[in-house]
């Protein structure tokens, strides 16, 4: 076994061993993640934050918690062997945003024209 | 993506030059890792999809119990907790792997079944509870896009423990050879991704939920 390991470690150079993360770059991004997490909970259970400020305060916390845990965990970046991976990425969330902002705003346009069912068919008699 | 495709065809075209030897330089997984993750991100559609319901549907609560009145954010607070430090523990695996420490890989991997099974646990006697409380998926259409969406991330997570113990027996077995590497790398990246779901579960199905 430990000699298996020997011969394929010295078949791939440092370069393959580049996007692998630390323990350093883990921990990090943890501690990042637990601050980030609090801090969203915070908003909403502390009382604290005036109620309008509440939903821009979670996305904000959210949206930091995702870029973290996309550089710390998945070690997205520029890099080279990362580029074509965060091409993939931003298409999806290109088709996500229309299809989650499209449905959000086809239907609020429906409910908003659509007639009230109940006051419709009250003197229908 | 043009380099991508350039580099798979250079790499293909030097195994042949090599006779497809034993040792397969270029190939170090890479390409599987590109079509897996490709998977995860066609997996992103999906949950767009169901959180796209989800929102349409959150008002919809049939003049049945709001998210407000259901969900408990200390106890999901807790569930997100285990899944983040299960998140930083399969780091530690995977670094333990790329240096080769069989064992120490394996702790890790247990330790990190542990916390995964954790949170599949809270989730189950969470959604037990919602429906002896009369809150089930059969309630409103809110409830029932609830349970669909953090049903379906719990379907994963569960999958990834399957997959957690048949990776764990099998570097057991076979040990650390390139197959195991290759799919351990697969499941790490499925298990970040599942994180990272979680975290836009917890913000716009309970928190906002909350407000």
């Amino acid at each position: 076994m430990a000699g298996s390991n020997h011969s394929h470690d010295a078949a791939h150079p440092e370069a393959a061993h580049a996007d692998h993360g630390s323990t350093k770059s883990y921990l990090i991004g943890f501690a990042l993640s637990v601050l980030l997490t609090l801090a969203s909970f915070g908003v909403v259970m502390s009382g604290a934050v005036p109620h309008e400020l509440m939903m821009p305060g979670i996305v904000l916390f959210g949206v930091a918690q995702l870029v973290v845990q996309l550089v710390c965990f998945l070690h997205m970046g520029t890099s080279p062997s990362q580029r074509g991976n965060l091409a993939i990425m931003l298409f999806t969330l290109l088709i996500l945003a229309i299809v989650v902002v499209g449905s959000l705003w086809v239907l609020h346009n429906m409910n908003v024209n659509m007639m009230h069912p109940t006051s419709q068919m009250m003197p229908v008699e | 993506m043009s380099s991508t495709a350039l580099s798979a065809s250079h790499g293909a075209f030097d195994d042949v030059a090599h006779g497809g030897g034993e040792h397969h330089h270029h190939d170090d997984g890479s390409k599987t890792l590109l079509g897996f993750w490709i998977y995860l991100m066609s997996d992103c559609l999906i949950f767009s999809g169901l959180f796209a319901t989800f929102a349409v549907l959150a008002n919809a609560t049939a003049g049945g119990p709001s998210g407000k009145e259901l969900f408990e954010l200390p106890y999901v607070l807790g569930e997100t907790m285990l899944l983040l430090v299960s998140s930083v523990t399969f780091g530690m695996a995977m670094l333990n792997m790329h240096a080769g420490r069989k064992g120490q890989l394996l702790a890790w991997l247990a330790v990190t079944f542990v916390f995964g099974a954790g949170f599949i646990g809270m989730e189950v006697h969470e959604f037990a509870k919602l429906i002896q409380e009369g809150a089930g998926p059969d309630r409103s259409a809110f409830l029932s896009s609830y349970f669909t969406l953090v049903g379906t991330h719990g379907l994963h997570v569960t999958c990834g423990l399957i997959w957690l113990v048949v990776m764990m027996d099998m570097v057991r077995r076979h040990g650390l050879n390139d197959a195991t590497r290759r799919r351990l790398s697969c499941l790490s990246l499925f298990w970040h991704f599942l994180d990272i779901v979680w975290i836009c579960v917890f913000t716009f199905v309970y928190l906002r939920g909350a407000i």
